[in-house]
């Protein structure tokens, strides 16, 4: 065997023993150092004849290579098995608590006004808004109710004046009138918001929220208002089947006008929309009153359409299982917390309204 | 408006049971609130199950049991009797009922210092024997009607609807019977009137003509020498059935025509009557003993009935105790009379004052009811009583005028979406009173007397459909076709507000629009107080001026709970002035308590007014406005901050008008409301005007430069004055060179040794990079050196060595 042959299989046998970086380090230089023995050999080659010459420098070089392939893998394992060791001693205890994270919340009567919101965009609704406090004309008069009307008596109204003709609205319907009067039919639009009556019970609160809807347009007729709130009450509880009840009622601000029924079911305590032989009533609405249009600036020889009103808070209670209306605004953290919606779950049609 | 079956059918002639009939008052618009057995003395008596006996904490001889009455709650009863053992089965007595032995009104009661809720009865004090050692013991057959009412179990059901104000007409039960018999539940019966036997008495009556004269046509009778007596058992039934109270034949008969007929009546005992009938307008300082036994002070322009003595009863609302019939009483004035609907509510709403009578005018009483009123009135009072009929005399100042409204005949189906015949318009109308003329293209109808409601042709297609059935609609599947964006700008932010914030880490609540005044005050910041004239309580007097009002106190209560880190905010409207649209809309946020709360691993922190700070400006960043846009101000600052640890912020390029403002609430505050907490920070964000300043979200972004040369970072620390702002100190360097300057950070802050006591160090860390070249070591000098020759000179701050 030639010398450089024994250099070979004596190193390659060392460097596979070698399981350390000082270890390597001297192997390193053991043989390519300034006198190392592949360095040396090196040497030699001026030494050797013109024809051994070429092939002598070959095989130095192929075995240079050989064992500079063996140094890189070998010190690449090293350092592996360093890094192993090391994180032995690393463990700790990772059933300790995280560093703490806030979560906030969005208030369900919030969520079910983004969720009503999506539900009418889809079918080109938009969203319309009227100050909470309103004059008289517009709570009342403009919505066909005079004064001295009994229906007046209906609304236990607040009031910021002394003469009456400043309120807080009874009613989101207002918002119909400056709607129409701010611009051009035809109208399409909810109107979600606060509504004040001076009533304070179980199931009464001084502030309670209303969704107001108005579609005026020249042949939107009552077969209309029922195709529209058979879609949003059944997307809203999200249930395919929805039984659906018009009695005939009374508001002054519509005409022909009707409370609606939805159908339930009680199973263990709890309510199933659109099962069963129960009658849940859910709003009231009705065709707009062409009083009320006229009082809108709305010619009603030429335009007609519906309006509708629902108790947001009742929704929202109804949908997710509240009992307690007045616990929606008592602000008690662990309800909130209970109740509320992650910010991050918005109500939208292509991901759905809930997750 | 109550009604029984067998009252109802004294006017419908019908076999359809009770379900078919109140389905169809429900189907018709007569909304049926509430099914129930007639009430009466006994009904009060329930059938209660004993589930828990034990012996008083303070009596031997006492027990203390919980009872079960059929209700969601078990009952606190304390109870003697020896056999009151868990499991028997007896009669409870509720309180506000009464007990017939000896005719006590039972109350909720402290028995030796435990509370009881009503009685459990023994044999004799029910009357039903006189055994009463110990409490009844019903058999185990009355298990399954614990809650029911012991006595009550064969009467007839009392049905009661709900009336809406349009209907006046079924505030009588023939009117109930005609929308029935038009519905198609039966046959209306037509009323018969007996041929009476009149005489020529009468008195004299006078109405006063003048503008707000509420009485329209005013109808009386006198009836002589009657034996006014107790009703009849009959009558009395009917009444106590619809919940009246009987009292005498004379005003048992003129209520039972008024639930009847619909038609009020009022009886005068003529003998107390000063000569004659006047009907006029109160005056000032006059006054009314009224039948409710209350006195009123009138003011001018009432309508009263009155005698050459003064006031007898209000027209149309309540009679007057001077007039008013006895057992005894002899010959009566029967008033049959029209009174205005709206000048009739407008005083009782003056006077505070309701009345069954009031109820119906207010709503409106058919004006041709006024003589079949005295006929049917004369008819049963000489049957039960006796006596003799004077002349029926109708004194008026109007007439009645016949309303007619033309129906075009295709109106009904434009509006309900459905094909309706002329037929069944005529058939249905007909059936409901109104008399129908068919013309070429309409219908003309001739309106009934006892419809005031219907004036216009749109009433008319109410009555035809609610006859017809809601369900007859089709439903038309919604269209897509949009007319606006679902959300305006204003909108868009309000709803991006709301998650922005909850995701900081905030519980969004919704408080009251209103707010206790004290507390209110601290927030109002030279605002003015807007109160309401009717609060519901006293400390909800005032519309809030910011929403930190009702935060804090909500804060308050949480922390009282135990809750001592929370965060609550709240998007939506304080209150300028009392006028409409004198109101903003706001996001308001508050957290009390740590930062960092205690924990294995971290120091702990409470929070401070950067928490705050971070949370708005990255809150601001994710409604679209980042830091380089805006400006944070120290002057003019909202006073319920504290004034060393709070901010406004505007935008840069329009300052001193700032649209959001951040803070620790000012310590005075926390400390005078009691809130228990060593920190406290907030801030708000007016949107609205948030929103006007800033303008529409641009969608189309900057196209984005990337540089690719390598960039340089350089260290400065200044030793500055202590009153200069940090954000000064950074525009100055930013704009030495904007273009080149890609960012710099505040890395230190240091006061205190070797530093001057009136000054700090701020050192900053400046990144350099260029778009288009290598910046070259003398590039980077030449920029340093700017920058620091710019702060020395500018502020007079030192480069520190």
């Amino acid at each position: 065997m030639s010398e450089i042959e024994k250099i070979k299989s004596e190193y390659l046998e060392k460097l596979n023993n070698c399981s350390n970086t000082d270890n390597l380090n001297q192997i390193k230089n053991e043989l390519f150092g300034k006198n190392g023995l592949i360095t040396n050999q090196f040497k030699l080659i001026s030494s050797k004849s013109e024809n051994e010459k070429k092939n002598f420098a070959a095989q130095i070089n192929l075995i240079k290579n050989l064992l500079q392939d063996k140094i890189e893998r070998v010190s690449k394992q090293i350092e592996i098995d360093e890094i192993n060791k090391k994180l032995d001693t690393e463990r700790v205890d990772v059933t300790l608590p995280e560093r703490s994270f806030k979560k906030g919340k969005i208030h369900p009567v919030s969520q079910v006004i983004d969720e009503i919101s999506s539900i009418f965009s889809e079918i080109g609704f938009s969203v319309a808004e009227g100050p909470d406090v309103e004059n008289e004309y517009n709570n009342f008069t403009a919505l066909n109710t005079p004064p001295n009307h009994p229906a007046r008596d209906m609304h236990d109204t607040f009031y910021l004046s002394e003469d009456k003709n400043l309120l807080l609205r009874t009613h989101t319907s207002p918002v119909q009138i400056r709607t129409m009067l701010k611009g051009k039919p035809p109208f399409k639009i909810i109107a979600p918001g606060r509504t004040y009556r001076c009533d304070s019970d179980q199931t009464h609160t001084p502030m309670f929220h209303q969704l107001e809807g108005l579609h005026v347009d020249k042949d939107i007729n009552m077969g209309h208002l029922k195709g529209c709130l058979n879609y949003f009450i059944k997307e809203f509880f999200e249930v395919k089947k929805l039984k659906m009840r018009f009695r005939p009622s009374h508001f002054p601000f519509t005409e022909p006008s009707a409370e609606v029924d939805i159908g339930y079911d009680l199973k263990n305590g709890e309510i199933i929309i659109g099962e069963g032989d129960k009658w849940l009533e859910i709003l009231g609405c009705g065709m707009v009153h062409p009083n009320v249009l006229k009082n809108s600036k709305v010619d009603s020889s030429k335009y007609q359409g519906f309006a509708f009103g629902i108790g947001i808070d009742r929704l929202a209670m109804l949908k997710y299982g509240i009992k307690d209306l007045r616990s929606f605004f008592d602000c008690n953290y662990k309800w909130l917390n209970h109740y509320g919606f992650d910010p991050v779950d918005v109500p939208t049609n292509y991901r759905g309204l809930s997750r | 408006m109550k009604f029984t079956l067998n009252w109802l059918k004294d006017h419908l002639v019908t076999k359809k049971s009770e379900k078919q009939i109140t389905d169809t008052l429900n189907k018709i618009g007569l909304e049926v609130e509430n099914i129930h057995p007639i009430k009466d003395e006994f009904s009060d008596f329930l059938i209660a199950k004993i589930i828990k006996s034990e012996k008083h904490p303070n009596a031997d001889r006492l027990k203390v049991c919980d009872v079960d009455v059929g209700q969601k709650n078990i009952l606190k009863v304390v109870c003697g009797a020896a056999n009151a053992c868990a499991g028997l089965i007896t009669i409870y007595a509720p309180p506000g009922s009464i007990i017939p032995k000896n005719n006590m009104k039972l109350e909720v009661s402290k028995i030796r210092g435990v509370t009881s809720y009503g009685m459990l009865c023994s044999e004799s004090e029910l009357n039903l024997s006189n055994e009463s050692k110990g409490i009844i013991a019903l058999s185990g057959k009355f298990k399954n009607k614990v809650g029911k009412s012991y006595f009550n179990n064969k009467k007839e059901n009392v049905i009661e609807l709900s009336i809406t104000p349009n209907r006046p007409d079924c505030l009588g039960i023939r009117g109930i019977a005609r929308d029935l018999a038009a519905a198609g539940i039966g046959k209306l019966k037509p009323l018969k009137n007996k041929k009476l036997k009149k005489n020529n008495n009468k008195i004299n009556v006078v109405i006063k003509k003048s503008k707000n004269q509420s009485c329209k046509i005013f109808g009386s009778c006198l009836i002589t020498n009657i034996k006014n007596q107790e009703s009849p058992k009959w009558l009395k039934d009917r009444l106590i059935a619809v919940g009246l109270r009987p009292i005498s034949a004379v005003v048992d008969i003129t209520n039972f025509i008024m639930i009847d007929l619909n038609r009020p009546l009022h009886a005068y005992d003529l003998d107390k009557i000063n000569k004659r009938i006047i009907v006029r307008e109160s005056k000032k300082n006059e006054s009314l003993n009224a039948l409710d036994n209350k006195k009123y002070n009138l003011s001018d322009g009432m309508c009263v009935i009155s005698d050459e003595g003064g006031p007898l009863g209000l027209g149309g609302i309540i009679g007057g105790t001077r007039s008013s019939t006895e057992i005894d009483t002899k010959n009566i004035i029967v008033e049959s009379a029209y009174f205005d609907p709206s000048i009739t509510r407008n005083t009782s709403s003056i006077l505070n004052l309701n009345s069954d009578a009031k109820y119906r005018f207010e709503r409106g009483i058919d004006p041709n009811s006024i003589e079949n009123g005295l006929q049917k009135a004369a008819e049963m009072i000489t049957e039960i009583c006796g006596g003799e009929i004077g002349k029926f005399q109708l004194t008026k100042t109007t007439e009645i005028l016949k309303k007619e409204i033309k129906l075009d005949n295709n109106f009904p189906s434009k509006v309900l979406g459905i094909n309706i015949s002329y037929k069944e318009i005529i058939n249905i109308l007909e059936n409901l009173g109104f008399k129908c003329k068919k013309n070429k293209s309409y219908v003309s109808v001739q309106i009934p007397s006892w419809r005031p409601d219907v004036n216009e042709k749109i009433d008319l297609v109410e009555e035809i459909i609610r006859i017809k059935g809601l369900e007859t609609i089709k439903s038309i599947d919604p269209e897509k076709n949009r007319i606006n964006e679902t959300l305006n700008n204003n909108q868009k932010h309000f709803h991006l507000a709301q998650r922005s914030i909850a995701s900081k880490g905030y519980l969004e609540a919704i408080t009251w629009s209103f707010a206790n005044e004290q507390i209110n005050n601290f927030f109002l910041n030279s605002k003015k107080c807007n109160r309401l004239i009717n609060p519901i309580s006293a400390d909800l007097g005032v519309l809030r001026s910011s929403i930190f009002s009702n935060l804090v106190e909500k804060i308050k209560e949480n922390i009282d709970r135990g809750e001592n880190n929370i965060a609550l905010f709240e998007v939506g409207p304080v209150f300028d002035g009392i006028n409409p649209g004198e109101q903003a809309i706001n996001a308001t946020a508050i957290s009390a308590g740590y930062a960092v709360n205690p924990n294995w691993n971290e120091k702990k922190r409470l929070l401070d007014v950067f928490d705050v700070k971070r949370d708005l400006i990255h809150i601001l960043n994710e409604l679209g406005t980042i830091e380089d846009e805006i400006e944070i101000e120290t002057s003019n600052l909202p006073n319920y901050f504290h004034p060393g640890k709070s901010g406004n912020i505007s935008y840069s390029n329009n300052p001193n008008n700032h649209f959001a403002s951040f803070g620790e609430l000012h310590p005075n505050i926390i400390n005078q409301l009691e809130v228990k907490t060593d920190s406290m920070v907030g801030f708000e964000i007016n949107l609205d005007k948030y929103v006007k300043l800033k303008g529409l979200n641009k969608k189309i972004k900057n196209v984005y430069q990337f540089s690719e040369y390598q960039k340089s970072e350089r260290d400065f620390a200044f030793i500055v004055d202590k009153n200069i702002k940090a954000q000064e100190l950074l525009k100055l360097i930013k704009n030495v060179d904007s273009t080149m300057i890609k960012d710099i950070s505040i890395f230190d802050l240091y006061e205190g040794e070797n530093i001057p006591k009136e000054k700090k160090s701020l050192a900053f860390k400046v990144v350099i990079q260029s778009i288009d070249k290598a910046l070259t070591e003398n590039d980077i000098n030449n920029i340093s050196k700017k920058i620091i020759k710019t702060i020395e000179d500018k502020t007079g701050s030192k480069l520190r060595s």
